[in-house]
């Protein structure tokens, strides 16, 4: 993690809240009071020794001023200004605030994904409400009853002097119809009363399987070795988190392939070979398997083994069908994400895996290694084509030409040799200017 | 001679109402009960007024209604449409395939009778 450009504002902060003034906290730091308030401008780097003596002065932690809030937390603000499409928020300073006000921020990004699943929820109803097969039918059944009843009752009652069959006929009629409205009415109480008891807190199935997997740090020991299918049954009905049909069913689909994975890669020799090499492309020689093969199972191993690994996968639409965070590359929940990963261009040319470091805007200078590669699920007939999915495994970017703060201005610039590419996570938390890419206007006015 | 009315509806019960109302107010009512070929029964018995249920099996009333409206010798065909739900998108689809009247089940007697006499006068 690189240190940020925040750190002068944190320490004033922090030193105008313990009550100190600028000249007294570089006396006991031993540092001049003008070098001191350069720093709290950001106008100077700050590390090693005098930082350890600012926050022993301070008493907090030294990560609490390197690291300042979380990024996770900075993103959620993001994200939550984005989606509220606010007035006057001031995104230009989420890290400010988040930094400031901790508990306060993770509050508002708690509120917003809230509001967000409420908001789902709604929209799954009103759906359900308005699509859904059975209530639509059992509903045309009960009105179709009804208008045949009170048709023939009026006819019943307004006509004068009725031949004796035909209101024989009819009153048989009424007879036929108003049970057959009894159990149509019944039907539909059965089926809403049902209805409002299964799948009660309405996530999307894709939230119950990140939950679920995120619960169990994307690695599941039993599934390693020689695991039957009745394990990941068991792990799937045991799994809370799992609350709709359809999110068990994601999930067992989930752990089958991975325990296709496991079987192909031996857990024991993938760690073997890992520390050897990290390389995926040289994974999947040795195992002589396909990269996202290889991507899949070194996204399935403990982070204390393969330390920070993110996984996204996508299908032809560019529907996410698959996450695992990564925690300096944020990827978007529901809205699209940024047509410019390289996710997306392997649908495009399936032999072509690439490789690339990314930076995505507005998470500062950080890059992160990239490596996409697209698979064949399903080959294709006359009647359709193949089905195709894609998947970006995403690394740390151990490479160290990093650029120094501020000078992002240049798109896809190389750096220490390597071509960067400059990406965003959706359009509209988005900086990046002028991109061919943007599909609606962001609301993130300048860049961070 | 009465005027003649085609009804194309699947309801046994609902058929069987509006066949004698409509037959008491002096109307030649024909009935006809599924979408697949309602088009030919259309064409086989040149009604004056078409009544037409939305949801038919096999076809659609709307699609029926286009093929009427597409037919040269029918495209002036009085149509009055039965909908069971009153939602606006049904009747905008109804209107945009040009129908020229259409009700929201269930309906009073009375209203079909009006509504039949008058589309047929005009």
């Amino acid at each position: 993690m690189p240190e940020s450009s925040m750190i002068g504002s944190r320490i004033r902060e922090r030193r105008v809240m313990n009550g100190i003034r600028q000249s007294e906290l570089a006396r006991r730091v031993g540092i001049s009071p003008s070098y001191l308030n350069l720093i709290e401008h950001n106008r100077r780097r700050i590390g090693g020794k005098t930082l350890l003596a600012i926050a022993d002065v301070l008493e907090v932690e030294p990560a609490l001023l390197s690291e300042g809030a979380e990024a996770a937390l900075i993103a959620g603000l993001r994200e939550a200004a984005g989606t509220q499409a606010a007035q006057g928020v001031e995104t230009a300073r989420a890290e400010e605030f988040a930094g400031r006000f901790p508990g306060w921020a993770r509050l508002l990004v708690d509120l917003h994904g809230r509001a967000g699943a409420l908001e789902r929820t709604v929209e799954t109803l009103t759906d359900r409400l308005a699509h859904d097969p059975h209530l639509a039918d059992s509903l045309h059944e009960v009105i179709s009853t009804v208008t045949a009843i009170r048709s023939t009752s009026s006819i019943l009652v307004e006509t004068e002097a009725l031949e004796p069959e035909w209101q024989n006929r009819f009153h048989r009629n009424i007879d036929e119809d108003s049970r057959r409205l009894a159990e149509g009415a019944e039907s539909l109480v059965r089926y809403l009363e049902g209805a409002a008891n299964t799948e009660a807190e309405i996530k999307s199935p894709q939230d119950e399987l990140l939950a679920f997997l995120s619960a169990h740090g994307f690695h599941f020991p039993a599934l390693e070795g020689d695991a039957g299918p009745q394990v990941a049954r068991r792990i799937v009905e045991q799994a809370e988190a799992l609350v709709s049909d359809a999110a068990r069913r994601l999930a067992l689909d989930a752990l089958e392939q991975y325990r296709a994975d496991a079987a192909r890669l031996p857990l024991e020799r993938v760690l073997e070979e890992m520390r050897r090499d990290p390389a995926p492309e040289r994974l999947a020689q040795v195992f002589d398997c396909d990269l996202p093969t290889s991507f899949r199972r070194i996204a399935a191993l403990p982070e204390s083994e393969a330390g920070l690994v993110g996984l996204v996968s996508c299908d032809a639409s560019g529907a996410l069908t698959f996450r695992r965070p990564f925690p300096r590359f944020a990827m978007p929940r529901d809205a699209g994400a940024c047509a410019l990963w390289p996710l997306f261009q392997v649908l495009g040319q399936p032999q072509v895996p690439l490789r690339m470091r990314l930076r995505q805007a507005g998470r500062g200078q950080e890059t992160v290694l990239a490596l996409a590669a697209a698979e064949q699920i399903s080959p294709a007939t006359f009647e359709r084509p193949a089905l195709m999915r894609a998947h970006m495994l995403i690394l740390p970017d151990s490479s160290d030409g990093r650029e120094s703060a501020g000078d992002g201005a240049d798109s896809a610039g190389a750096i220490g040799g390597r071509v960067v590419r400059d990406v965003g996570v959706s359009c509209r938390i988005c900086p990046l200017r002028e991109c061919a890419a943007r599909r609606e206007p962001s609301i993130v006015a300048d860049g961070f | 001679m009465g005027k003649r009315v085609l009804l194309i509806e699947d309801e046994p019960n609902i058929i069987e109402a509006v066949s004698f109302i409509l037959s008491r107010d002096g109307w030649d009512v024909k009935t006809h009960s599924n979408g697949h070929d309602a088009i030919d029964a259309v064409r086989a018995r040149a009604p004056d007024l078409v009544i037409l249920d939305v949801m038919l099996p096999g076809k659609s009333g709307f699609d029926i209604l286009h093929e009427i409206r597409a037919d040269s010798d029918l495209s002036g065909m009085p149509v009055l449409m039965l909908t069971a739900r009153g939602q606006v998108k049904d009747r905008e689809l109804a209107e945009q395939s040009g129908v020229n009247r259409y009700m929201t089940k269930p309906f009073s007697n009375a209203d079909v009778l009006e509504v039949v006499r008058s589309m047929v006068a005009s």
